[in-house]
């Protein structure tokens, strides 16, 4: 099985054309990037004023928790049935699978914020009003470098949800990699299944390399601790727990 | 509103059965997850360097998108790729993945003196272990088997697209045939079936420690 998907794999008939690997791969990263822009765009200015206003947290947590149980499956078909007939084009199932993954996307990032901003030390937000800084300044300068690292746990698990309901969505005629899949299975394709789920994984594994990545470079290292730690250090060494150096806090559902 | 009811009497069988199947596949992986997850989680916890792999390790997992790991698991463990076993391996790796570390971190949090205190009245490492410190971890462990449940039941819906019979197929059908109903069911029972799940789980951990109704007592 293995041999024939790596012959699947490197037989240059499926690097071309318009279901060729790079085009479906490409499909895959803009319908994931967009989604995820629009999802951030609503769910980060919705973070950040609920931590700092501390309201309407308990709704924000209610929906996280009961858009967990949800199953994504029969979200993207619901979308489908009722906004498909609206559209009547070539987009009738395109837009429906992208509104799916933005609603999606929004609860990770948008817990991640809120919670990101609220747990920053009490101390460091008193001493921030003390040097007479205004709630903006605060906000901007001092809760939101404190919430990175929650921020980005959420925008990881957001992204690879993201990616995981996108193949999904390939059901309802979405493009992207989860096609092979989709299409493999109609025709007992089975090397051509597994292709696709394998591409499917290292685009993943790969995203959340990347964000992990910017995350490292982006958070301040007074968080991280990172400046002193070694290798023999146990995991909870750093001052902050769920640093950029540890996966301490990572909000994380199988996806 | 009586569309929605019809339906389900005329095809009450039908949907019992696939309750059942996607109450099966659900709970058999945590169950199973939580009997590997118990010495692995116990083995990080008393083999500090063992932690961050297996966090790490856990990361890695729940990277990959379920449906992929449906299909890929056939290649890697040779069974069938329709097998329903697949569902049930794949959910146990992803639970395993999940309460590895919670296990770790519940052991994690039993405070001293209380092992101190078991360890001077005799207790030795593994009565102490069952008698003593998992008792006290329950809390915890049961929150991230919570967790673990609840994504369960919204994963193995993903199954119906590789064609394994349970509460997804609602969906698949309901897609074919253009037909709001059996989506919308499929939908509730599955949110039903989580509540269930969670508050099966919320109970036996109350049952199991009767010193917090105590101590709000």
């Amino acid at each position: 099985m293995i041999d024939l998907m790596l012959a699947w794999l490197t037989d240059p008939a499926n690097w071309t054309g318009s279901d060729g690997v790079p085009v479906r791969t490409l499909e895959h990263v803009v319908y994931s990037l967009v989604t995820l822009a629009v999802a951030c765009a609503i769910a980060v200015p919705a973070g950040l004023w609920i931590g700092h206003t501390g309201r309407g947290t308990f709704i924000v947590a209610g929906i996280a928790n009961g858009l967990r149980a949800l199953p994504t499956l029969g979200l993207l078909v619901l979308f489908v049935l009722i906004i498909a007939p609206l559209i009547g084009n070539d987009l009738a199932f395109v837009i429906p699978s992208l509104v799916a993954l933005v609603v999606l996307g929004v609860p990770p990032v948008l817990s991640g914020t809120y919670a990101g901003i609220q747990n920053v030390d009490p101390a460091a937000r008193d001493a921030a009003y003390g040097v007479g800084m205004s709630g903006r300044q605060v906000l901007w300068r001092v809760e939101l470098p404190c919430a990175l690292p929650l921020m980005f746990s959420g925008l990881r698990s957001a992204t690879l949800q993201i990616i995981a309901t996108a193949t999904i969505a390939a059901y309802v005629s979405l493009g992207g990699l989860g096609r092979y899949i989709i299409d493999g299975q109609a025709t007992h394709d089975f090397p051509q299944m597994l292709a696709g789920a394998v591409l499917v994984a290292v685009l993943a594994l790969l995203a959340d390399l990347l964000i992990a990545g910017v995350q490292r470079i982006t958070v301040s290292r007074g968080l991280t601790g990172r400046y002193r730690r070694t290798a023999a250090d146990p995991p909870s060494a750093g001052p902050v727990a769920g640093g950029a150096g540890s996966e301490g806090d990572r909000v994380l559902d199988p996806v | 509103m009586s569309e929605y009811f019809t339906w389900l009497l005329d095809n009450a069988g039908q949907v019992t059965a696939l309750f059942w199947a996607h109450t099966k596949l659900a709970v058999i992986p945590l169950l199973i997850g939580l009997v590997l997850a118990l010495p692995l989680g116990w083995a990080s916890r008393r083999i500090p360097r063992l932690y961050t792999p297996m966090v790490g390790l856990t990361g890695l997992l729940y990277t990959i998108p379920s449906l992929a790991l449906f299909v890929a698991l056939p290649g890697i463990i040779g069974t069938k790729i329709l097998d329903p076993v697949n569902v049930v391996v794949a959910l146990t790796l992803y639970t395993v993945a999940l309460l590895v570390r919670t296990v770790a971190d519940g052991l994690a949090a039993v405070p001293e003196d209380v092992q101190a205190a078991a360890t001077a009245m005799g207790y030795r490492r593994f009565r102490r272990l069952v008698a003593v410190e998992l008792p006290i971890a329950v809390p915890v462990i049961a929150a991230g088997l919570r967790v673990a449940a609840v994504s369960n039941v919204s994963l193995v819906s993903v199954a119906a697209l590789i064609g394994v019979p349970q509460l997804g197929q609602l969906f698949t059908s309901g897609f074919q045939l253009f037909y709001f109903v059996p989506i919308v069911w499929g939908v509730v029972l599955c949110l039903l079936l989580a509540f269930l799940l969670d508050a099966v789980i919320l109970l036996v951990a109350r049952w199991l420690t009767p010193w917090t109704r105590a101590a709000q007592a």
